[in-house]
């Protein structure tokens, strides 16, 4: 009892210092972020890109205010959303669902409060919730990811795969890559599940090239797994013989690429700054009369030796 | 052993004596020929390093938990203490390659501060699970939920990358062999080698027995319980960290998901080497053996297309189940008499 009270008092002061920073900041408008927490090496880059796109806003524009919270859970998430309309008093909310459906009545409920509502990446389950909807494009990834291979092979060759954690996203990416394949004379090997985590590629690189005597490309989908993926082939002294896909855009394979490794002569994009071209559209509603409603699907841009330096963000952690 | 000898003699064959110690050793045997049956490059000998290898890591953790489980204690945190101290490793030489520059130099300050971070983090689960009479299992929890978080801290939620010029100089440390035998391979065999001579030749491993079996009992029979109980931990630790020195220069990296569930993986190979989880009896070459076993299934489901994907968990699980099934063979004899 005497710790609640504790709590409750402190609560009540924090409350009215928030209070009055909201009284401060009365006529600023306000955007609230809400996006799953750092833990890992994708959500990491996302974090860092929410952040530097909250510094680069509130320089260009004193009257916006753009408030960044991150949750370790659906359930959290949810939370920090009641928050940032009770306590906050957001004008419109941009946020990446930790998971679709238990966010999709929660949103809602920020959309019939009155707010301007962005969603990112994950869509909701009901449709027509939010105004703008912006998100990476993963059929589009495994498709892209799919035509360079059968380019750079001329139709014809071994590859092997390795998939992600088994999912929808996961799924959808390798559905397309295995459609674009069709009718060319290239022969997937095998496909084994690698998770999205460094040491899983490596380990499963390491059986494919005990296992296969000829690999012409990898397909690793996911940078991370990519770089065991590397490690492996130059542990087994194989590196002339192939070459590695990955995708989303890390800065160590963005690196490479940037620096003509023939291990890894390109990436494709499923970058974590589409959280900063959400809240730029968002931010675009209050700064200008411009129609910003719809739904914006990035591109799977493939990064080449040539347009690398666009794509490389070295203070990012991601 | 006097009592399985009594019952070995009222009855049939003589193989069942050893059947408990053989278990887990013909349950690898077992494994192997399955992998050759499935695939010829399993019998490579680039395979079998691999898996030996790959191995080293949840083995190395492994014999040391061989030493908490026995003790009666369990740490469940010594993933996330890889992950800690793999991180603190890497930002540390990072930081002294512009000072010291890519040498050897800074490579064992790496090693030194790994070693002593491992010991240091063993000592607080001890102390704390023993002057402060918590439950291991929550002192443990607790920790692992803090060097998780630590990890993810000194990583900003991305990734921590070893400089590259120093990859290049500490890289042999796990790419390099010594007469063809690759460098963990050799130090999980002499952590082995170590940790069974500590456990089944010294007064430590006996007294480590003792409080595993009672530890009122112990107690009374003057013991410092508390003192032997904490060093099983420091071993632990220890043995993370060595473990964590052979597994920086592999991918020369660390991230929020280092070493995640290898502390389950390390429990379940003490298990089933045949260690009691519920203390009182330890057994090393057991442990090594369950360690390359769980490397070997998830090797052999590498090397085959014959089970879909989505149950490799299964079969992994089942294979365990079964491996320690058949050790346990001689309980019933035990029951009979």
């Amino acid at each position: 009892m005497k710790t609640f009270t504790k709590y409750l008092g402190a609560a009540c002061v924090l409350g009215l210092g928030l209070a009055s920073t909201t009284a401060l900041a009365a006529d600023k408008i306000k955007i609230g972020v809400s996006i799953p927490a750092a833990t890992h090496g994708w959500a990491g880059g996302l974090n860092w890109h929410a952040e530097q796109a909250e510094k680069r806003i509130e320089a260009t524009y004193p009257n916006i205010d753009v408030i960044v919270v991150s949750a370790n859970g659906a359930s959290e998430q949810a939370n920090d959303l009641e928050d940032l309309v009770s306590v906050q008093n957001i004008d419109a909310l941009v946020v990446l669902p930790f998971e679709s459906d238990p966010l999709t009545i929660p949103v809602q409920q920020v959309k019939e409060a009155g707010k301007f509502v962005t969603v990112v990446d994950r869509g909701l389950s009901i449709p027509g919730i939010e105004d703008v909807y912006v998100a990476g494009n993963n059929p589009e990834l495994g498709r892209v990811s799919g035509e360079y291979i059968r380019d750079r092979l001329n139709d014809e060759g071994k590859i092997v795969v390795l998939r992600g954690i088994p999912t929808t996203i996961d799924t959808e990416r390798v559905d397309a890559f295995v459609d674009t394949l069709d009718g060319s004379k290239i022969e997937i090997l095998d496909m084994k599940h690698a998770n999205w985590n460094r040491d899983d590629g490596y380990e499963v690189m390491q059986d494919f090239l005990s296992r296969f005597p000829k690999i012409d490309a990898v397909w690793a989908q996911d940078d991370d797994i990519a770089l065991g993926v590397i490690e492996a082939v130059k542990q087994a002294d194989r590196t002339d013989e192939m070459f590695i896909v990955g995708g989303a855009g890390m800065k160590d394979i963005i690196k490479r690429v940037m620096d003509g490794d023939k291990l890894t002569p390109i990436d494709v994009l499923y970058p974590p700054a589409m959280i900063a071209t959400a809240i730029d559209i968002t931010v675009m509603k209050f700064t200008s009369n411009a129609p910003v409603e719809g739904r914006y699907i990035l591109g799977a841009t493939v990064v080449t030796q040539e347009n690398a330096e666009n794509f490389y963000f070295p203070d990012s952690p991601f | 052993m006097n009592s399985l000898e009594r019952t070995e003699a009222s009855s049939s064959s003589r193989f069942q004596i050893d059947f408990k110690a053989l278990g887990p050793f013909l349950a690898l045997v077992a494994l192997f020929v399955l992998g050759a049956a499935i695939n010829d490059a399993f019998l490579s000998g680039g395979n079998l390093a691999n898996i030996f290898t790959r191995a080293a890591f949840i083995g190395i953790i492994a014999v040391g938990a061989t030493f908490v489980i026995t003790a009666g204690g369990i740490d469940l945190s010594v993933g996330s203490m890889a992950a800690f101290i793999s991180g603190a490793m890497i930002v540390v030489m990072n930081t002294l390659v512009a000072t010291l520059g890519a040498g050897i130099e800074t490579v064992l300050i790496g090693v030194l501060l790994s070693v002593v971070l491992g010991v240091a983090a063993g000592a607080v689960n001890g102390l704390v699970s023993t002057k402060g009479k918590i439950e291991a299992f929550i002192v443990t929890l607790g920790t692992m939920g803090i060097y998780r978080s630590l990890v993810t801290y000194m990583a900003d939620g991305g990734t921590l990358s070893l400089d590259f010029e120093m990859r290049g100089v500490y890289r042999p440390v796990y790419y390099g062999d010594v007469l063809g035998i690759p460098v963990p391979v050799i130090v999980f065999f002499a952590v082995a080698v170590a940790g069974y001579v500590l456990l089944n030749m010294t007064p430590f491993g006996r007294k480590c027995f003792a409080i595993g079996s009672n530890e009122q009992v112990a107690r009374y029979s003057a013991i410092h319980v508390d003192r032997v109980k904490t060093l099983t931990y420091v071993i632990q630790g220890l043995c993370v960290s060595l473990a964590t020195i052979i597994y920086v220069p592999r991918l020369g990296s660390a991230s929020s998901s280092t070493g995640v569930l290898w502390e389950l993986e390390a429990i379940a190979a003490v298990i089933i080497g045949g260690t009691m989880l519920k203390g009182g009896y330890g057994r090393i070459w057991g442990t090594v053996v369950g360690a390359i076993m769980l490397t070997t299934i998830g090797n052999i489901l590498n090397l085959t297309d014959a089970i879909s994907n989505y149950l490799n968990g299964a079969v992994q699980g089942l294979i365990i189940i079964v491996a320690v099934f058949l050790q346990r063979g001689d309980w019933r004899r035990k029951k009979s008499k």
